[in-house]
C-alpha cells in the first residue's frame, strides 16, 4: 500500500518531467540549446488556465495551453534560427519573459498577483473520503490523459528519432547541419519543426501542472524546466535514458515528501539532487556526457 | 575610409541598442494600452519616479550598483569566450561571507579595516562559487552554460539550508546583523536622498569597472584573456593556455558577481537574507549585453536597467510593475537579435562600397 502509493506519487511529480524532457531531447538533438523550457511550460500553463476559466473545460484549456507553448517556442526559433541570436541568451530572456507576461495578463484577466480562479480540470474521477487512500483511488488518479501521454512521450520521441525520415534528419541537423544540407533538406526548416514539436511537448507538462490544482499560480513552473533538462543532460540526450532520469528524480522528490516527518536528510539536498548529478554527469565521472556536435551553432540555410 | 569603417563601428556599437529599446518602447505602448493608459503618462510617470526625485535616483543608483558588479562578471566571462549564468549564485555567496566575515569581527573594529575585510570575503566567496565551472570547464571541457545554471540552484539551495537551520534570527530567512563593516549611505552625506538604500558601494563599483577595464586592456593576463575569447586555437598556438585562462576568467567573474554582495550586506541591511539576489544574475547577463561587455558600457547599461526596475514600482498604480520585466525582457531578446544583424547589414554595406 505505502509502495503503490509511492509509486502513484512517483508519477504524478515525473510527468511534467517527462513531457518537458521530450521536448527539450526533441529541440537540442536538432541542436537548438532547450534552456527555455521553463519558459514554454509556465507559458502554457497560463494559456491553458485562462482557455479553461473562459470555456469551462479542460479539453479547451489542454489546446490554449499548447498554442501558447508554441507560439513561445516559435518565438525562440524566429530568434534563434530565422535571426541566428545567441541560443543562450533568447533562452534566458524567453524564461524572463514567461514570467512577465503571465504576471502581467495575470493582473489583467483576474485582477490578482498571485493565481487564477479554480478552472475546469480533468477531474474524470476524484476519490473523495476513504477510498482516496485506497488502491482504487490512488490509480483513479493516474487516469489523466496528460499522465498517459507523459509515459509514452519519451518513447515516442525514442522511435521517431530512430526510425523516421524526419528522426534522421533531426539527429542529422544536430550533429552535421551540412550533411543535412547535401540530403537536399534545408537544416533551418528542419531546427523549426523540431522546436515547434518540442514546444508542443513541453507544453504538455505545463497544462498538466495547471489543470491538476486546477488554477495558475504565479510561477507555478518553480524550476521545472530546468530539472526537464538537467534530465536532458544527465540521460545523455537519449530519450530512454532521459526518462529513467526523470523517473530517478521524482522518485528522489517523493521520498523526501513521504519521508518528511521523519527529518533523515534535508529538503535542501534532496532538492540539490538533479543538479549535483547534472554537474556530475558532465564532469564524466560515471560515463561521459556528450552534447549533440551542433548544439548552439547557428546553420547557414 | 577611416570614417567608413567608423561608421560601421558605430552601427554595430549603438544602432542595436538603440533599435533594442524601440522595439521595447513599441511593446511597452501595446501593453499599456491593453490596461487602458496612456503610454505618454505611464513614461513620465515612470520618469518621475526614477530621475525626477531623489528617493527615486538613489533606488536607482542603489539597484545600478548590484548589477554593475553582475554585469562586469558577465562581461569578463564572455570577453573569455564563456558564458557566466552563475552571477545570481556567485552573488548570493559572496553577500554570504561577507555577512560571516562582518559577524567574526569584534565590534567596534573601526570600518577602515572591517570594510575591506567584508570586501574580501565578499570577492572570495563569489570566487569558489565561480572556480567550480572554472575547474570543469578547465579539466573535463564541461559546459559552463549548463554547470552555472545547475550551481545556481545547488548554492541558493545550500545558503537556505545554512540559514534556515543554523544562523536565522528568529522567524526571519536572515543571519543575525554584522559587528562591524557598515559602510555610510547617501543620505548620510546629502539628506534629500533620506530612505533610499544608495550607499558607498557605488564607488567600489565605479572603481571595480576601472579595474576590470585596466586588467583587460593594459595587462598581460587581460592580453591572453581576450585572445583566448576572440581565437582560442590561435591563442593556444601562441603559447597562451587555454584551459587555464577558462579557469582564470570564470573564477574572476565569480569573484566580481560576489563582490557585488557587499552593496546589499554593508551598505543597506547589515545582514544577509534569503533572496536578495534573485533575479540580478540574469539582469547582469542584459547589462553585459547592452553594455557591450565594455567595462565602461557596463554602468550606464546597469543604470538603463536599474531605471526600468525601479519604475516599475514608480507607475505600479496605474499598470501593472510587471511590464517592466517584460520590457526588459524584450530588450535583451531583441539586442540578441539585431547585434548579429546589424553586422550582417553593415558587412553586406561594406562589401558593396568594396566592389
Amino acid at each position: 500500500m505505502i509502495i503503490l502509493a509511492f509509486l502513484v506519487q512517483t508519477l504524478r511529480i515525473a510527468t511534467p518531467y517527462l513531457l518537458a524532457a521530450s521536448g527539450g531531447v526533441l529541440s537540442e538533438r536538432a541542436g537548438i540549446i532547450a534552456l527555455t523550457l521553463e519558459g514554454w511550460m509556465l507559458t502554457s500553463a497560463f494559456c491553458a488556465a485562462l482557455g479553461s476559466f473562459y470555456a469551462q473545460s479542460a479539453w479547451v484549456g489542454l489546446l490554449c495551453g499548447v498554442a501558447g507553448g508554441v507560439a513561445a517556442a516559435a518565438l525562440h526559433a524566429l530568434a534563434s534560427i530565422r535571426y541566428r541570436a545567441n541560443q543562450v541568451v533568447v533562452g534566458i530572456a524567453i524564461n524572463l519573459l514567461a514570467i512577465g507576461v503571465t504576471r502581467f495578463f495575470l493582473r489583467l484577466a483576474f485582477d490578482s498577483s498571485s493565481n487564477s480562479p479554480r478552472v475546469a480540470g480533468f477531474d474524470w474521477y476524484v476519490p473523495t473520503g476513504d477510498s482516496a487512500s485506497e488502491p482504487i483511488g490512488l490509480l483513479a488518479s493516474l487516469v489523466n490523459p496528460l499522465v498517459i501521454l507523459g509515459l509514452v512521450s519519451l518513447p515516442a520521441v525514442a522511435w521517431m528519432l530512430a526510425n523516421t525520415p524526419f528522426g534522421l534528419r533531426v539527429r542529422a541537423v544536430g550533429e552535421k547541419p551540412e550533411a543535412a544540407e547535401s540530403l537536399g533538406v534545408g537544416p533551418a526548416r528542419i531546427r523549426w519543426a523540431a522546436v515547434l514539436l518540442g514546444g508542443a511537448l513541453t507544453s504538455l507538462g505545463g497544462v498538466y501542472l495547471a489543470l491538476d490544482q486546477p488554477q495558475f499560480t504565479d510561477n507555478m513552473t518553480a524550476g521545472r524546466g530546468f530539472i526537464a533538462l538537467a534530465a536532458v543532460i544527465f540521460g545523455n540526450w537519449r530519450p530512454t535514458r532521459v526518462a529513467i532520469a526523470c523517473v530517478l528524480f521524482a522518485a528522489a522528490e517523493t521520498l523526501q515528501i513521504q519521508l518528511q516527518g521523519l527529518q533523515l536528510i534535508p529538503s535542501q539536498f534532496v532538492e540539490m539532487i538533479p543538479y549535483v548529478l547534472t554537474i556530475v554527469a558532465l564532469a564524466g565521472v560515471v560515463g561521459r556526457a556528450v552534447p549533440p556536435a551542433a548544439l548552439g551553432k547557428p546553420t547557414g540555410g | 575610409m577611416t570614417s567608413r569603417v567608423d561608421a560601421g563601428r558605430f552601427a554595430t556599437t549603438w544602432l542595436a541598442p538603440i533599435i533594442a529599446l524601440l522595439i521595447a518602447a513599441i511593446v511597452g505602448d501595446v501593453l499599456i494600452l491593453t490596461f487602458g493608459q496612456s503610454p505618454g503618462a505611464v513614461y513620465r510617470l515612470l520618469l518621475e519616479g526614477t530621475w525626477g526625485n531623489a528617493y527615486g535616483f538613489g533606488q536607482v543608483l542603489y539597484k545600478a550598483t548590484t548589477l554593475t558588479f553582475t554585469g562586469l562578471s558577465v562581461a569578463l566571462g564572455l570577453r573569455a569566450g564563456l558564458f557566466n549564468i552563475g552571477a545570481e549564485g556567485q552573488l548570493a555567496a559572496g553577500g554570504f561571507a561577507a555577512a560571516i566575515a562582518g559577524l567574526l569581527l569584534p565590534a567596534g573594529t573601526p570600518v577602515l579595516l572591517a570594510a575591506p575585510f567584508c570586501m574580501l570575503a565578499a570577492f572570495a566567496g563569489g570566487g569558489v562559487v565561480g572556480a567550480v565551472p572554472g575547474a570543469l570547464k578547465a579539466r573535463f571541457g564541461a559546459s559552463e552554460v549548463i554547470v552555472t545554471i545547475m550551481l545556481n540552484f545547488i548554492v541558493l539551495a545550500f545558503l537556505n539550508w545554512i540559514v534556515a537551520t543554523k544562523l536565522h534570527v528568529g522567524e526571519s530567512l536572515h543571519t543575525p546583523p554584522i559587528n562591524a563593516g557598515t559602510l555610510p549611505r547617501l543620505s548620510d552625506v546629502a539628506h534629500s536622498f533620506h530612505g533610499s538604500a544608495a550607499n558607498a558601494t557605488i564607488i567600489l563599483a565605479i572603481a571595480t569597472a576601472v579595474a576590470v577595464g585596466w586588467f583587460l586592456f593594459r595587462t598581460r593576463a587581460g592580453y591572453d584573456l581576450r585572445a583566448t575569447g576572440l581565437q582560442p586555437d590561435a591563442a593556444e598556438y601562441g603559447g597562451i593556455s587555454v584551459p587555464r585562462e577558462h579557469f582564470r576568467a570564470l573564477t574572476l567573474a565569480g569573484a566580481l558577481a560576489g563582490l557585488g554582495g557587499v552593496n546589499y550586506v554593508l551598505g543597506y541591511k547589515q545582514y544577509y537574507e534569503e533572496g536578495f539576489a534573485a533575479g540580478s544574475g540574469f539582469l547582469g547577463i542584459a547589462v553585459a549585453l547592452v553594455g557591450r561587455n565594455h567595462p565602461a558600457g557596463v554602468p550606464l547599461a546597469a543604470l538603463l536597467f536599474a531605471t526600468i526596475s525601479q519604475g516599475g514600482l514608480a507607475v505600479n498604480a496605474i499598470v501593472p510593475k510587471q511590464m517592466v520585466e517584460v520590457l526588459t525582457a524584450v530588450v535583451i531578446i531583441a539586442v540578441a537579435v539585431t547585434v548579429p544583424e546589424v553586422q550582417r547589414l553593415v558587412g553586406a554595406a561594406r562589401r558593396r562600397v568594396a566592389a
